[in-house]
């Protein structure tokens, strides 16, 4: 089966999000009352796989092994 | 005795590194495209650049090539293992060192040169400096802000593996000195045997006197001796 997955790695809560940060002021700057930005990172994954679990089994192995910095990051996996 | 300077796509400080090691120190070393073997060499460098263009996170694309578990190999062999900058990225991405780099607090590329503190002289890479010196390299970085929770900064701080901190010409580490809002100031780390190192100043930068600094030159010295030994 073929298999399309949204990946979203994201850093920890409470990491500093330097980004996040400078974009949060930049919008302050044009006026808009933000009280935080957080910036993730969106992956969009086409696989095979016999099985829904099947494929998020490898989805979860490639966070940990590439995708994902678990020391820094969390992530999460969307099947469609 | 032979050193590897390895190159990643993207790698652009190893000439720099060979110039001093072969040049300058007089040391067989050879450029080794990470396609090839390292297994026959008695110390590894992995050089500063911008590898796979910091797709995904800086240094986590050459972190995951074959390559990496060579150097692994000869670390856990005891041979000397130095990454420097996109180097140091690559080693924590891999595992061969604790911790993360993340983008710099402030978040933009930082070129300048830094004031180091020697933090312990007996490793691989330090057994040339003397406790406590105070010295200069420069640094040329985005993602160099150190972090490690807190259970591994205490691993760090009681095995003696913070390296180098930055800190002011005094030799004070303080807020004002840190360049990228690294955890403790902190600039490189080894691991615990202390024959792996990963630290983003840039060593090679500052081996000679023309280039500003001489100080980095002693980093090379000490890998050089320490593979003798060997």
């Amino acid at each position: 089966m073929k298999y399309r997955a949204e990946i979203t790695t994201q850093l920890k809560e409470g990491m500093l999000d330097p980004e996040g940060d400078t974009i949060q002021r930049a919008l302050m700057h044009l006026g808009y009352d933000v009280s935080g930005v957080h910036t993730a990172k969106k992956l969009l994954i086409e696989l095979e796989a016999d099985s829904a679990d099947d494929a998020t089994k490898m989805l979860d192995e490639m966070c940990q092994k590439l995708l994902a910095n678990p020391v820094i990051h969390n992530y999460s996996i969307k099947i469609q | 005795m032979k050193f590897a300077i390895i190159r990643f796509g993207g790698s652009n400080c190893d000439l720099d590194v060979y110039h001093i090691l072969s040049d300058v120190l007089g040391v067989p070393t050879d450029l080794v495209w990470y396609k090839d073997s390292i297994d026959r060499y008695d110390g590894v460098v992995i050089p500063g650049g911008f590898s796979y263009g910091d797709y995904l996170r800086a240094g986590s694309i050459a972190a995951s090539t074959r390559i990496m578990e060579s150097v692994k190999g000869l670390a856990d062999d005891g041979k000397p293992v130095i990454g420097i900058c996109n180097g140091f990225q690559i080693l924590v991405e891999s595992g061969l060192l604790p911790g993360a780099l993340r983008t710099n607090v402030y978040p933009k590329f930082c070129c300048k040169w830094a004031d180091l503190r020697v933090e312990n002289t007996d490793t691989a890479f330090t057994s040339k400096f003397r406790k406590g010196e105070v010295v200069r390299m420069p640094i040329a970085h985005k993602e160099g802000n150190f972090f490690a929770d807190d259970a591994t900064l205490s691993d760090l701080n009681s095995h003696h593996q913070v390296v180098f901190r930055y800190v002011d010409r005094g030799g004070d580490v303080v807020p004002a000195a840190n360049p990228n809002g690294s955890v403790e100031n902190i600039a490189g780390i080894v691991n615990e045997s202390g024959n792996v190192l990963g630290m983003m100043p840039h060593p090679e930068r500052a081996s000679e006197p023309i280039l500003g600094s001489a100080d980095g030159r002693k980093v090379f010295e000490s890998m050089i001796e320490y593979a003798l030994q060997g």
